[in-house]
């Protein structure tokens, strides 16, 4: 009692640092879901491979330089992303959209297309460019505004970035009707079937649009699989205030498969991708796949976390990094050595510099490209406006040198 | 050459394109069997097949969306919507996606899509069956607009449309849906955007579009009998508007009066007139004058009569042009 009192009476002169430490210690550790024992996992946090009857075929020929291989693009995506984020925090970038922790998520999907599939991003999928090989400047150009994306889509079969959300599962899944229309589906030929991958987040799921693409995929049986990263959290709102299944669920209501994937495990994200994909291709239509994980940063550069999720939760999923458990299992397995994680290292900087160096020497578009590929075909307007704007600049011209 | 309605101008016009080219696909709800709920696709799914003329599931965005997609795997889809109100759910397709693929793309895609909308009143429908939207797509950058009148443009204007490898919004005037007129489906066509002088004249212009040119022709012909001589232009193509075509008009006679079904606040003789007191300004005798739609939802059918712009009201707003 009389330490008590002592305490009570101390109160006063208690720093309210103590408190917090003393809240911190006696709050009860947030529940963090775990994906459920539905979730195809084939690596555990901690790196050690799980036996899947159903998944591991899909996994069973991956080489050792196979997965030195995924193991790069994670740990030099991750570098891609930090380095995009510090530019932005520099004023490079007017917003940077970051995929920290998502990474074996589009890595392990990434690797499992074909390259005649065709991929339909939302605008976090720099993993997915990644593996499809677009350059990461293309990327930063849209968040830098020197445009709204410019790549070509049909080159590397990875479509711009859409950022009204859940509208691309739509174009993604006429697309896939067109790839039946022209005959690239259940051929039997593996360079000639083809697939869509449609990605989007747990938040996109709500949207009318997303459940519009799993009307027409299904009634059409088109080859599209619908890649949602659950991330938990659509910018502040958490799954609950989403959705009251878990999303896989929702597939079977559309009349097609769902799975759950560990979304940190790129091998279990890799197996259940190819299948999904294989499925599309040979004709059976669409599946949903549900990659279980965590937006570890803000939703972009824009937000602050810390307003509306603890610390805790987000220290649990640093526990399930995607890059350090096949990291685990690499060095476990002995598929890579110190020299391998070395190199690697200094590529991963060599690619950070030439990222730095890409972006802060990026052109400005010339202000009168805002004029051009508005239309195909001339169009009047466009041009007589053009006309005005240069004789208007036109105007101007010697000013300045008095 | 043959007379034909323009409900069956549109269908011979998707028919031809169909058969021109492969990759032209029809997309919508009701179009295969059914026809369309105004028959317009009458018979092209028995002809074509399901493959290219796709009965679609009842959701509008998905409609646009999917067309999309079809549009970027190398296909050219024309969809139907049914009625002008049910365009909103696929609004955000259109003005965010389908208009400036283009642009964000820097040029690398295009989408030769048509969007076929059944437009305007005076069928006694129910609510949001009678709408005029034209402004909102004709605001938006990306996308072309244009609205056939007769058969005869419905026929070869359709075409055009398709053959387009920009986007375009198809309106169907479709109370004039069952209106017979020539067909020749041997000449050249008049380019698709280009207004066109249907009726010669010297005391003051009418500017018209859709369902509204006809009802300018039967007042242009009310006035003849007073002596009155109006020049009746039907615009045809609402973005880019061919202004040169109207200007010169306005230019000749001096005074313009704009018809249109839709609200006047905002709409396309907002725009006109802007134009004409840009242009014109020392060739006019008048103010550039309005007759349109009041700005008001849609009314239930039985009061649309006195919604709707008619001859009497064309022919008051010609007399108070030429009272100035």
């Amino acid at each position: 009692m009389s330490d008590n009192a002592v305490a009570s009476s101390g109160a006063a002169t208690t720093s309210p640092a103590e408190d917090e430490v003393l809240a911190e210690l006696t709050a009860p550790v947030p529940e963090v879901g775990d994906g459920g024992p539905e979730m195809v996992q084939l690596l555990t946090p901690e790196g050690q491979r799980v036996e899947n009857t159903e998944y591991d075929e899909y996994v069973k020929d991956l080489t050792d330089e196979d997965l030195r291989g995924f193991y790069r693009d994670l740990v030099l995506i991750r570098r891609v992303d930090a380095e995009a984020t510090a530019l932005q925090r520099q004023g490079e970038l007017g917003i940077w959209a970051s995929l920290l922790g998502q990474e074996a998520a589009q890595v392990g999907s990434g690797r499992a297309m074909r390259p005649q599939d065709y991929a339909f991003p939302t605008y976090r999928e720099h993993g997915v460019a990644w593996c499809r090989g677009v350059n990461p400047l293309n990327l930063l150009g849209l968040f830098r505004g020197v445009n709204h994306g410019g790549w070509d889509p049909n080159e590397k079969n990875f479509h711009l970035y859409t950022i009204v959300i859940g509208a691309q599962t739509l174009h993604a899944t006429g697309y896939a009707m067109g790839i039946q229309r022209d005959g690239a589906v259940g051929t039997g030929d593996p360079d000639r079937d083809s697939a869509v991958i449609a990605y989007f987040g747990d938040g996109a799921s709500a949207q009318g649009d997303v459940n519009e693409a799993f009307v027409y995929a299904a009634v059409n049986n088109a080859p599209v699989v619908f890649f949602c990263q659950n991330n938990q959290w659509a910018i502040s709102e958490p799954n609950e205030r989403q959705t009251r299944i878990p999303l896989y669920q929702r597939a079977r209501g559309f009349g097609f498969p769902g799975v759950r994937v560990d979304g940190n495990d790129v091998l279990a994200v890799y197996a259940v991708a190819t299948q999904a994909l294989n499925a599309a291709r040979s004709g059976q239509g669409p599946t949903f796949v549900e990659a279980y994980t965590y937006r570890m940063g803000a939703h972009t550069t824009s937000d602050d976390p810390t307003k509306y999720r603890v610390s805790a939760e987000v220290e649990v999923w640093k526990h399930r990094d995607p890059i350090e458990r096949l990291k685990a299992y690499l060095v476990h397995e002995k598929m890579a050595d110190h020299d391998f994680f070395e190199a690697l290292d200094r590529e991963a900087d060599e690619l950070a510099v030439a990222v730095r160096e890409g972006c802060l020497s990026m052109p400005d578009p010339t202000p009168d490209s805002m004029f051009d590929h508005i239309y195909v075909e001339p169009h009047p307007v466009v041009e007589a406006e053009r006309r005005e704007f240069a004789a208007y600049h036109a105007g101007f011209e010697g000013e300045g040198s008095h | 050459m043959g007379t034909m309605t323009i409900a069956k101008g549109i269908n011979n016009g998707l028919r031809a394109a169909m058969e021109r080219d492969p990759k032209v696909v029809l997309m919508g709800e009701d179009i295969g069997k059914l026809g369309g709920v105004f028959r317009v696709t009458d018979g092209l799914q028995k002809d074509f097949g399901e493959e290219r003329v796709i009965d679609t599931p009842l959701a509008e965005a998905g409609i646009v969306g999917t067309a999309i997609g079809m549009a970027l795997r190398g296909y050219r889809p024309v969809v139907e919507i049914q009625f002008d109100g049910f365009i909103y759910p696929a609004f955000d397709h259109i003005v965010s996606q389908v208009a400036k693929m283009r642009a964000r793309s820097l040029g690398k895609v295009k989408l030769p899509m048509v969007i076929r909308i059944p437009v305007g009143g005076g069928i006694g429908a129910v609510e949001h069956h009678s709408e005029s939207n034209e402004a909102y797509f004709a605001h938006t950058a990306g996308l072309k607009v244009v609205c056939c009148s007769n058969a005869e443009d419905a026929y070869w204007m359709i075409q055009q449309a398709i053959e387009s490898d920009d986007p375009v919004l198809f309106y169907e005037p479709k109370r004039r849906y069952w209106d017979k007129g020539e067909v020749d489906e041997a000449s050249a066509p008049r380019p698709l955007l280009a207004a066109q002088v249907c009726r010669a004249g010297t005391d003051a212009t009418l500017l018209a579009y859709g369902p509204m040119v006809k009802t300018c022709l039967q007042a242009a012909e009310a006035a003849a009998a007073e002596g009155k001589e109006l020049e009746v232009i039907d615009l045809r193509t609402l973005s880019p508007l061919d202004l040169d075509t109207i200007a010169a008009s306005v230019e000749k006679t001096g005074r313009a009066v704009v018809v249109h079904e839709a609200s006047t606040f905002l709409g396309m003789g907002a725009e006109i007139a802007a134009e004409l007191q840009q242009r014109c300004f020392y060739h006019l005798e008048a103010p550039v004058l309005r007759v349109g739609g009041y700005n008001l939802p849609y009314p239930p059918s039985k009061l649309e009569e006195e919604f709707l712009p008619d001859l009497d009201r064309v022919l008051d707003a010609v007399d108070r042009s030429l009272a100035f």
